[in-house]
């Protein structure tokens, strides 16, 4: 019995991660291939240059700087935020299971789940993102 | 070539290896880097970033529908993902140190190291029943859905798979790529996971592992969002088209197809490593 009611909310989490993990990546997708399309509008015509180690500006390398430009509907500023959504997306999905697991009474994975999560946040704040 | 005609071809060429990516296993990252750089002389540095990003949309895109059937186990994958963002960190702060002509040799023993697993054949019965304490204590057996209906299995040796795991986490950091042939060696042949449980839970671990170090290539600048959009749109279409042909699919021949190309683009990023022209 135990071990049925397991099964049951083990399918349940299995359910909700695939949708999350779904979600957030078309979320992302859209976000994506409406700066791709601003992008192209306004840029399509003019030449790449990716052959030389170009870094991308300054205002597209953290957080609010993305915000800032994405807001103002800049096509590079939108498709980076779709990319932040995209990397958020996995980080969602640890979240989420740090409470799935506290719900299924599961501390020891619980902890686990935290110190990834923990991790993850550790590789974003080292650099000031 | 405009901007234009340069994302088409990108996206087209991304889409492709996000669908053969996905129905191998082998994850569509593998690719992208020789792809961008030996196709469209793209720097390698910014290759790396471009496909970084794409591998967190093929593993959340056909992880989606892997957790889904059953396959994934998300105790396994949680446990060792301490691993693999701990190494994720530490390669992508390595990457600025190494040369752009060693990363594309590194890169090439990657590659020729996933074309010999992609071409071995595979038997899907790994016998596991001696579970290691370890594996014991955390949980980590389970059960997964077969022709034969369900199928239980145990794991061993689940320090070896860490340390493997944690290495698996640097070169992913490092080169831009899922790892997800060392993370398929470090539970089916070493964890003794069977293999359909190691390549779910593999992807299902990818898109974590790239989130700890696409944060350090972002603010680094190295995330262009012109070259990055084609990338990550193809790539995304290509391995959701994959993941829902996956299940249905036999998948020897097309292995063995995927092999030889990932083969000949290895011999390529290490002759043009080696000769200084990346």
């Amino acid at each position: 019995m135990e071990n049925q009611k397991n099964n049951f909310t083990n399918a349940k989490l299995e359910n909700t991660i695939g949708n999350l993990l779904r979600y957030g990546v078309l979320l992302s997708g859209v976000v994506v291939l409406a700066g791709g399309i601003l992008y192209l509008i306004k840029y399509g015509t003019m030449t790449p240059d990716y052959v030389n180690f170009r870094l991308a500006p300054e205002s597209l390398r953290g957080i609010g700087g993305i915000f800032a430009q994405a807001f103002q509907f800049q096509a590079a500023g939108l498709i980076q935020l779709g990319l932040l959504l995209l990397i958020a997306t996995p980080v969602a999905r640890v979240v989420f299971s740090v409470f799935a697991f506290f719900r299924q009474r599961d501390y020891l994975y619980m902890v686990i789940t935290l110190i990834v999560l923990a991790i993850l946040l550790f590789s974003f704040f080292l650099l000031n993102l | 070539m405009n901007i234009l005609e340069f994302a088409s071809l990108i996206c087209l060429g991304s889409f492709g290896a996000g669908f053969l990516g996905a129905l191998t296993g082998l994850g569509g990252g593998v690719v992208i880097v020789p792809m961008l750089t030996l196709l469209f002389g793209v720097n390698i540095r910014l290759a790396i970033g471009a496909s970084l990003i794409s591998v967190i949309a093929t593993s959340s895109g056909a992880a989606a529908a892997y957790v889904k059937e059953g396959f994934s186990n998300i105790r396994i994958g949680m446990f060792l993902e301490i691993a693999t963002t701990t190494g994720a960190i530490i390669g992508a702060l390595m990457h600025p140190k190494l040369s752009t002509g060693l990363l594309a040799v590194i890169l090439g023993i990657i590659l020729l190291y996933s074309a010999f697993l992609s071409s071995r054949p595979r038997k899907d019965e790994t016998p596991s029943d001696h579970p290691d304490k370890l594996a014991v204590l955390l949980r980590m057996q389970g059960s997964y859905p077969s022709l034969d209906g369900i199928k239980e299995y145990q794991v061993r040796q689940v320090p070896q798979g860490f340390g493997l795991m944690f290495i698996a986490g640097a070169v992913s950091g490092l080169l831009g790529i899922g790892s997800g042939a060392m993370k398929v060696l470090a539970m089916d042949q070493v964890m003794r996971i069977p293999f359909k449980v190691s390549t779910t839970t593999s992807n299902f671990m990818i898109g974590v592992t790239a989130a700890a170090s696409a944060g350090i290539y972002l603010a680094g600048g190295y995330i262009r969002p012109g070259l990055t959009m084609p990338v990550v749109l193809g790539v995304l279409a290509g391995s959701l088209a994959g993941a829902k042909v996956l299940v249905k699919t036999k998948t020897s021949k097309l292995r063995i197809v995927f092999g030889v190309v990932v083969f000949i683009l290895a011999v390529e990023m290490i002759y043009n490593g080696i000769t200084g022209k990346i």
